[in-house]
């Protein structure tokens, strides 16, 4: 049962960083799967081959795949902004096989075991559980909580909310809309790394390692509703938890199922998605 | 009736854009609806034109009752429409775009694709036709091979119009067919849409120009705040004092 | 330009005749007959996705659905070859059309993450329903072309004729779609679905077609693979042999009539000759796909007749000019 507080507290943070960028950009980055991925090998890299402690590693990770992220939004989702759909999705794609694919020649295929100052094993209310688990939860509530703060107190996060709902009147009230998205992206990517690095001591870090995540974070914010922030994170609890019950009462080989089989249904009953904004002027 | 609303609503979440709207098109005039920015003018044509479905209220047209009909069977009974802003095929001549609108007036399928069947290729130099007669009409005939991402925003919109009439249309509506273009063009546009109306087509348009509006229409809806706040005819708007408050207080001739 | 168009095509085909005697090295041929089928597989995702918008992610699962309908039926039913090569096909458009019903009713980027599960999900069905498909053991045994006759079908040569004499057929039949007013209906509602449902087309029903005839495409590829490579696995749905066509796909130029072909031949036989990329061809394909659709979205193909259609308009330019000066 605590596995699905775990699961859904990563599925949230990624969930989150996906759907805030399609919150400003209406695209879904198909690419965000290989941010989760890079953010683990950077904290993996860190840690062994600098030297550096698990804490600090995660946050050089998340100022990296941070980085990345805004190059991904100026080099190749900014210069689209004007052309098809389409063509940012297949962008995306090329983005993800190419890092995929570069991940693969540096690191190699094999899947790679992180380790982390958290492995005691402790007992929490006669359920053993190793530290590790309570940390990434406590982890991910807490930058959730962050997060949420940010975007209701802070100007800048009030502009993020702005050009979620209406881009073009956000830039006629003077909100520099290029510098919104990059931070956007830049936040999008740090979330995704955090999420990753928090997971690899137990999932380890391997080069497909964002493929299942990513798919399930997209069925996640079509739960929850594209572009909503409580909606990824409840979405995401919902599904850790459904999935976690799942492997222990169903089986574990089809656990992954669940969130496809769940995402048919959604959108075969109801296309728009859940909480569609209905039609938009 | 040749086209008439009753009652027409429409509510996105809490936000109610159109109101209990009551309006009725006089068949072969010219009609048109204006009103202050955010009125709710656009959504009212998209609720008649099928593109939004209402929340209440009715839609007859040609004594049918239209109001659950999609888009494309609207126009299928001969209602056409351009759009605010173009969403021409850049990427094509004038033509081609054009050749499109005659689509809904043919009954080709994939087996006579396939097969280059003689339906097919009737059909085919139908739309053609078509569209030489209405790019004609619309005196876009000696450019009708440049594509249209080189072409003019005045072209464009003519296109537009082009497009709407290859649909064989009995009424067209014009979602502002001016916005955008300079005095001149205007007053050329307003010249069309009156050759369109003497060619017995009952047009309906948006505009904000006021002058123009004036000039062109022959019943006048205004809007404000998604509801109806006056009808009739240029004079009896230019003196309403409800529609001179609407427009902040200013006089009505802009 | 059209003497042109129809010289230029004659000689391709001609050279794809004359192909076998010109290189009769049997590595060659599979090679280039494997292409034609990643061709056939690629126009069906071009009608899709280039021609009507709808970027279907599930598109390498209907050729392994096509794949195994073809080797299951040849495998473990008595119904013979070409009965199971015509069911084969007709089983994939079946299926499609019933996940067309309700994919297409979601739009853009819901249709595509839509399609990538359900992509998925085929994946997952033929690795894990171990009793129906072999599971990641595959499925062997599929039989090679019969004879017809006195005639041996088998060799590889046979073999790339027959491949090649589909692959033609399926490419007319594209050409005649894209040129007719049913191609036009779907370009239209690629521009805007908003405007053609304006203008009277049922973008429902187009919608429906242009699925159901990607995915036929996709049947036929599948089911020419079954019946050339004779094993079949749980790769053949992944993500790897979608990214590849889309690639092939991208490269060539969606949405243009000679992409699928172009894209192809080229990345195949590239490829094949940068052997050591193999299993790094992502690091050249992935920048590939970005860089071309930013900067020439409809691919090589685009990219030539963009480069002609602008010496057509300055000749014009020219003409004008030289008009007026007299």
């Amino acid at each position: 049962m605590f596995n699905g507080l775990t699961i859904g507290s990563i599925y949230s943070l990624v969930a989150l960083g996906l759907t805030l960028v399609y919150g400003i950009l209406h695209i879904p980055n198909f690419a965000h799967g290989a941010l989760y991925m890079v953010g683990g090998y950077i904290t993996l890299s860190a840690m062994t081959y600098l030297g550096i402690h698990y804490v600090l590693a995660i946050f050089i990770s998340l100022l990296v795949v941070g980085i990345l992220s805004v190059l991904m939004d100026r080099l190749v989702f900014h210069p689209l902004r004007e052309s098809p759909p389409i063509q940012h999705k297949v962008a995306a794609i090329g983005m993800l096989l190419f890092l995929e694919a570069f991940a693969q020649m540096l690191w190699g295929a094999d899947y790679r075991q992180m380790s982390t100052p958290f492995d005691d094993v402790i007992n929490v209310f006669g359920l053993t559980v190793t530290l590790q688990r309570i940390i990434i939860v406590i982890t991910a509530v807490t930058v959730m909580i962050l997060l949420t703060i940010f975007l209701r107190k802070t100007f800048i996060g009030a502009s993020i909310i702005a050009m979620a709902q209406n881009r073009e009147g956000a830039s006629l009230v003077g909100i520099n809309t290029n510098q919104v998205t990059m931070l956007t992206f830049f936040i999008a990517g740090a979330l995704a790394a955090i999420g990753s690095s928090l997971t690899a001591p137990i999932n380890l870090v391997f080069p497909s390692m964002g493929h299942l995540v990513i798919l399930k974070a997209f069925v996640i914010i079509i739960l929850g509703g594209m572009g909503s922030v409580p909606g990824a994170i409840l979405g995401g609890y919902i599904l850790g938890f459904t999935e976690s019950i799942g492997a222990t009462y169903i089986s574990n080989d089809y656990k992954d199922l669940i969130a496809f089989i769940l995402l048919v249904i959604i959108l075969t009953v109801k296309p728009q998605g859940i909480f569609s904004r209905g039609e938009q002027s | 009736m040749f086209l008439e609303t009753r009652n027409l609503t429409k509510s996105f979440g809490g936000l109610t854009a159109v109101k209990e709207v009551d309006f009725s098109v006089d068949k072969g005039k010219i009609n048109a609806i204006i009103g202050p920015n955010g009125a709710g003018k656009s959504t009212f044509f998209n609720l008649i034109s099928g593109v939004h479905k209402p929340t209440s209220g009715q839609i007859k047209f040609k004594g049918e009752d239209i109001t659950k009909l999609p888009a494309n069977k609207i126009a299928k009974l001969g209602m056409a429409r351009t759009f605010q802003t173009t969403s021409l095929f850049e990427n094509a001549t004038i033509i081609e775009n054009v050749m499109v609108g005659h689509r809904l007036r043919t009954k080709s399928n994939l087996f006579d694709a396939v097969f280059n069947t003689k339906r097919l290729r009737n059909e085919e130099r139908e739309s053609y036709n078509k569209a030489l007669e209405v790019l004609e009409f619309v005196g876009l005939l000696d450019v009708k091979d440049q594509l249209v991402a080189n072409i003019s925003q005045e072209e464009k919109k003519r296109t537009a119009i082009a497009l709407a009439l290859a649909t064989e249309p009995e009424i067209v509506f014009l979602d502002e067919p001016t916005a955008g273009i300079n005095p001149e063009e205007t007053a050329a546009l307003a010249q069309l849409i009156r050759k369109m109306s003497e060619n017995g087509l009952t047009v309906c348009l948006i505009e904000h120009k006021m002058q123009m509006v004036m000039s062109l229409a022959e019943k006048i809806m205004v809007l404000n705040y998604g509801e109806k706040i006056a009808e009739g005819t240029p004079e009896e708007i230019q003196k309403n004092e409800q529609v001179i408050k609407a427009y902040l207080g200013g006089s009505v001739h802009a | 330009m059209l003497m042109n168009k129809r010289i230029i095509i004659t000689f391709f085909i001609l050279l794809a005749l004359l192909f076998p005697i010109i290189m009769p090295n049997s590595y060659y041929l599979y090679i280039m007959s494997l292409s034609f089928i990643w061709i056939i597989a690629v126009y069906g995702l071009n009608i899709v996705a280039g021609y009507t918008g709808y970027l279907s992610l599930a598109h390498a699962g209907f050729f392994a659905i096509g794949a195994y309908a073809f080797g299951l039926l040849t495998t473990k039913t008595e119904i013979g070859f070409w009965p199971a090569f015509i069911l084969a096909p007709i089983i994939t458009t079946a299926i499609g059309t019933l996940i067309g019903l309700v994919s297409l009713r979601t739009k853009e980027h819901f249709f595509a993450i839509y399609t990538l599960c359900v992509g998925y999900i085929i994946y997952l069905v033929i690795d894990k329903w171990e009793s129906l498909t072999g599971g990641v053991r595959g499925l062997i045994g599929i039989p090679a072309l019969p004879d017809l006759g006195p005639i041996s079908l088998s060799a590889p040569t046979s073999q790339y004729y027959f491949v090649l004499f589909i692959m033609l057929w399926m490419v007319f039949i594209a050409y005649r779609l894209v040129h007719s007013l049913v191609g036009r209906t779907l370009i239209a509602i690629r521009n805007s679905e908003t405007l053609a449902l304006s203008l009277g087309i049922s973008t429902t029903k187009n919608k429906l077609l242009s699925f159901m005839l990607s995915t036929f495409y996709a049947g036929v590829a599948g089911t020419l693979y079954a019946s050339f490579i004779r094993f079949l696995g749980p790769e053949i749905s992944s993500t790897t042999i979608m990214f590849d066509l889309l690639t092939y796909l991208i490269v060539g130029g969606i949405g243009t009539l000679s992409g699928p072909i172009v894209g192809t031949l080229l990345i195949v036989w590239t490829s094949q000759t940068l052997q050591f990329l193999q299993d790094y061809r992502m690091l050249i394909f992935g920048p590939l796909l970005t860089l071309i659709i930013i900067y020439s979205p409809r691919g090589i193909v685009g990219f030539i007749s963009g480069l002609f259609r602008n010496r057509k308009a300055r000749k014009k330019v020219a003409a004008v000019q030289v008009e007026k000066q007299v």
